[in-house]
């Protein structure tokens, strides 16, 4: 019964195609996933935005959505209807294939990189050899589609948000990618589902996931920020930043494209988050040795709305960041750090089992941090937040 | 020589001419993209995931970047009115069309030098990387340095001069 339930999408699939003839069946198979992940996490989009708007909502002290539907739940839908029907304007002096193209290059790259997530037992579309680098191609390929919309609007707001978000994404696409290479490190395989069978296991009840490592604690929280920023989300919102910029890049979209927009980047939220719980969170695997009977699938999409609260937890705690800030932060604090970290991955890979490479490899990462806020903080750096233009 | 091929070889042919003929020079840039995605698709064609995936996470993520970001810092992207056409692209042609026969040339020579494989060799990811920091460890640390010595000229020469302004 409990496999049953873990395996359910699994078997449903091999049951509706079992109907087929034989020579269709791989690819009515594929089809079915494909169509199984495209309707599910728009889904999960639509109910993101409601929780998003409550959860931003009770931090601010208001009450959010609460008109359409029971506790505002039916919001999504009116929202979907609403930019179904509304008037779709391309400005006069736009770009009109160009224009056009940006939206939809975005989901279909951002649709790609669920291919090889894997999102329980055996549910993988595609289990590729490479899943990784095959992930990394498809979210730098949405840079592109971005600069497309920023550039193709003719506007100074949309192609100043543009070079903003352009010059962010690549800036934190370097920490993502050596934030995850200690993952890669340690378990000699890009492949996702080899990733996710090396975190499997248990000792004392607690599962071996690579956060709970000195260099996956230290990359995770590396990655967080890295994802962060590659998303657009606040603090690292300035590719949007309503009060400098209208929208940014999305500034001239209405109606289904400014839609398509505002999925694409839920969605890449989704899938990046997906991959964080793939890398350092066990993927679907249960975070206590007596809780494995729940279904996996239970267990990852958990840990990806976990993620997503996360997200939308800092956006409504930390202010924006300016645009030194967000480089300086980039290029002197958390390249370095994730320099050391793949340093200390090294070092625990060679020490060998035992209880001696935990405590010099997290002496080494805590002595690294605490020595560079110490240090930032005797030389006045780190205080009362000062103001340059607004005295 | 499969159907897809032949989709695959149109596609990159197309996004190469049109990256030459078009006029605007940012719709040349998104042009060479699609040149560069029809690459990267016909390494994965090939079976060559690792060519493949490196050319779109190196070309279209960061090369095209680099080209559109250079176009809008440069000049704009603003047509000019006297045509996109150099004056000298007799001797361009002449020098396309020399690389072109060399490159030809040495493909077609080294047909019969090359061992006649029966099956197709399977060579992952797993495989390159292993003999990338095993074998090749060197050159790999000759192109890192290499790399990082361009990065540091490239900071040094867009770095501020404050000793000049005091």
């Amino acid at each position: 019964m409990i496999e049953t339930l873990d395996q359910i999408f699994v078997l449903l699939r091999h049951w509706l195609v079992s109907y087929l003839p034989a020579a269709w069946q791989p690819l009515v198979g594929v089809l079915l996933s494909v169509a199984a992940i495209v309707c599910l996490f728009p889904a999960l989009f639509a109910l993101t935005t409601v929780f998003e708007r409550k959860g931003l909502a009770r931090i601010q002290n208001r009450l959010g959505p609460n008109r359409v539907g029971p506790f505002g739940l039916l919001q999504p839908i009116a929202d979907g209807i609403k930019s179904l029907t509304k008037e779709d304007i391309v400005p006069l002096s736009a770009d009109a294939a160009v224009h056009f193209l940006a939206p939809v290059l975005l989901v279909v790259a951002v649709f790609m990189g669920f291919a090889v997530l894997p999102m329980g037992r055996n549910m993988v579309l595609v289990d590729m050899d490479a899943g990784l680098l095959f992930y990394f191609a498809m979210s730098a390929s949405t840079e592109l589609s971005v600069f497309m919309a920023g550039w193709s609007s003719r506007n100074k707001y949309s192609l100043l948000g543009a070079m903003r978000a352009v010059a962010q994404m690549i800036s934190y696409e370097v920490p993502l990618l050596l934030s995850s290479v200690v993952v890669v490190m340690m378990t000699g395989s890009l492949s996702l589902t080899k990733i996710v069978a090396a975190q499997s296991g248990f000792t004392w009840g607690l599962p071996h996931w690579f956060i709970f490592t000195p260099w996956g604690c230290a990359g995770f929280v590396m990655y967080a920020i890295a994802t962060t920023a590659e998303t657009n989300r606040s603090p690292f919102d300035l590719p949007e930043g309503e009060s400098e910029l209208v929208a940014g890049y999305h500034t001239e979209y209405s109606g289904f494209k400014f839609a398509l927009f505002f999925l694409g980047e839920y969605l890449a939220m989704f899938s990046i988050s997906g991959l964080g719980t793939t890398l350092f969170l066990g993927g679907w695997s249960a975070p206590f040795s007596f809780l494995t009977w729940v279904p996996s699938w239970i267990w990852f999409f958990s840990k990806l709305m976990l993620s997503i609260f996360v997200f939308i937890w800092m956006r409504g705690t930390l202010p924006r960041l300016r645009q030194d800030q967000l480089m300086n932060f980039a290029w002197k604090f958390v390249l370095p750090m994730c320099l050391l970290n793949m340093m200390v991955a090294a070092l625990w890979r060679f020490m060998g089992d035992g209880w001696l490479r935990w405590v010099i490899c997290s002496a080494i990462l805590i002595g690294a941090y605490a020595a560079m806020g110490w240090g930032e903080m005797r030389r006045g750096r780190i205080g009362p937040r000062s103001y340059r233009y607004a005295e | 020589m499969s159907f897809v091929f032949y989709i695959l070889a149109a596609l990159t042919v197309a996004g190469g001419l049109a990256a030459m003929l078009l006029k605007n020079t940012v719709h040349c840039a998104l042009a060479l993209t699609v040149a560069f995605a029809g690459q990267a698709l016909l390494f994965l064609n090939l079976d060559a995931q690792f060519a493949g995936f490196a050319q779109i996470l190196v070309y279209i993520g960061a090369v095209a970047i680099l080209v559109v970001f250079a176009i809008l810092l440069t000049r704009g992207s603003e047509t000019p009115r006297d045509g996109v056409f150099s004056g000298t692209w007799l001797v361009g042609l002449v020098i396309a069309a020399g690389v072109f026969a060399v490159l030809g040339w040495a493909v077609i020579q080294s047909i019969p030098v090359l061992p006649h494989e029966t099956a197709v060799p399977a060579v992952t990811v797993l495989q390159i990387g292993n003999a990338l920091v095993s074998r090749y460890v060197l050159p790999l640390e000759i192109v890192a340095v290499l790399l990082t010595a361009a990065m540091i000229g490239a900071v040094i020469v867009a770095m501020h001069e404050k000793e000049g302004q005091k």
